[in-house]
C-alpha cells in the first residue's frame, strides 16, 4: 500500500490564508509524523501554548495548526535573548483517506499529539490464504 | 565542563532561527553538529529583585528536569526528553530532537541559591532567582547642600 501523502503546504507568500492581522513574529513548529496501519500520528512542539489558545482545523484535506502565544513578559529589561516568542502556524496537506470525524488531539507539556484515523476503506487488510 | 558564557543578545536568537530556517531549506538536515548549538536556548531578564531565566522545553516532564545553582552565580540545567513510544509505523518526518542535555550558564548577578524557584507550564520552564542584597540596585539620595 502506498503511504498516505503528507507534505508541507508550500503556497506562495501572497496566499491570504497565512496572512495575519496581529503583529509579531510567527514560528513554524517542528513536527514528527508517523504513519501506522490505522492512523497518522503528528507530534508537534508548541511551547507556551495552552489548550485554550490552540486551534486545530481539518478542512478540504488541509490540516491547520494555529497556536497563539501571549507575550510572557512585557516591558522587561531583557538582558539576553536566545530565542523569540511568537505564535505558531503550520499547515499540512493530508491525503484523502482520513476519517475527519474521529480526529483527536491532546496537548501535554507543550507537545501537541494529533491522531488522524484512516478511513476503513484504506486500512490495510490481511488477506487470508487458503490452502487448497 | 565548560561554562557557557552569555552571548550578546540578538546574535544567538538570530543564529538559532537562521539555522532552523537553513535546516528546513536543506530538507531537514541536522546542522547542529556543525556549529556550537546550545540547548536549550535561554532568555534572561531582570527586575530590581530577581533574575528570571526562561527555556522552552516542550515534551519534558518535570521529573526529567534538574536545576542546580552552583555558588551564587552559576546555573545548571539538566534534562532528558524521551522519544515517543510508537510501535512500528513509518516515519514521514522527524524534526524534533530527543536525548539529554546539560547546560551551564554564568549569571550576570549574584543570586541567593536557597530561594530559587522554578515553574513549568505548557512546556515552558521559568526560573526565578532572587538577587543577593548587594546586587540589588540602590537609590542614592542626593542631598541638596
Amino acid at each position: 500500500m502506498a503511504d498516505t501523502v503528507v507534505k508541507t503546504e508550500q503556497q506562495p507568500a501572497e496566499v491570504a490564508t497565512a496572512e495575519r492581522t496581529r503583529s509579531g513574529q510567527t514560528y513554524s513548529p517542528r513536527f514528527d509524523i508517523v504513519e501506522t496501519a490505522d492512523e497518522l500520528v503528528l507530534m508537534g512542539d508548541l511551547p507556551g501554548v495552552s489548550p485554550e489558545s490552540l486551534d486545530v482545523q481539518f478542512e478540504n484535506n488541509v490540516l491547520t495548526i494555529v497556536g497563539k502565544v501571549e507575550p510572557r513578559y512585557r516591558d522587561v529589561n531583557l538582558l539576553y535573548a536566545e530565542y523569540g516568542i511568537g505564535d505558531f502556524f503550520r499547515q499540512f496537506t493530508i491525503g484523502e483517506t482520513i476519517d475527519a470525524s474521529r480526529i483527536s488531539a491532546e496537548l501535554h507539556n507543550g507537545v501537541l499529539t494529533l491522531h488522524l484515523p484512516k478511513t476503513e476503506a484504506v486500512k490495510p487488510r490481511r488477506i487470508e490464504i487458503k490452502a487448497v | 565542563m565548560l561554562s557557557t558564557r552569555w552571548q550578546p543578545r540578538s546574535i544567538w536568537s538570530e543564529m538559532n532561527r537562521l539555522r532552523e530556517e537553513m535546516e528546513r531549506a536543506f530538507g531537514g538536515a541536522d546542522l547542529r553538529r556543525f556549529d556550537t548549538y546550545v540547548f536549550p536556548p535561554l532568555n534572561l531578564w531582570e527586575d530590581d529583585n530577581n533574575l528570571y531565566v526562561e527555556a522552552e522545553l516542550p515534551g519534558f516532564e518535570l521529573s526529567d528536569l534538574e536545576i542546580y545553582v552552583n555558588g551564587d552565580n552559576q546555573l545548571v540545567l539538566k534534562g532528558e526528553r524521551k522519544p515517543p513510544q510508537i510501535e512500528g509505523g513509518t516515519w514521514h518526518r522527524q524534526e524534533r530532537g530527543y536525548g539529554s542535555f546539560n547546560r551551564m550558564v554564568e549569571l550576570p548577578e549574584h543570586v541567593d541559591p536557597d530561594k530559587v524557584a522554578a515553574e513549568f507550564k505548557n512546556g515552558v520552564l521559568t526560573i526565578t532567582l532572587p538577587k543577593r542584597e548587594e546586587a540589588k540596585p540602590r537609590r542614592i539620595e542626593v542631598k541638596a547642600s
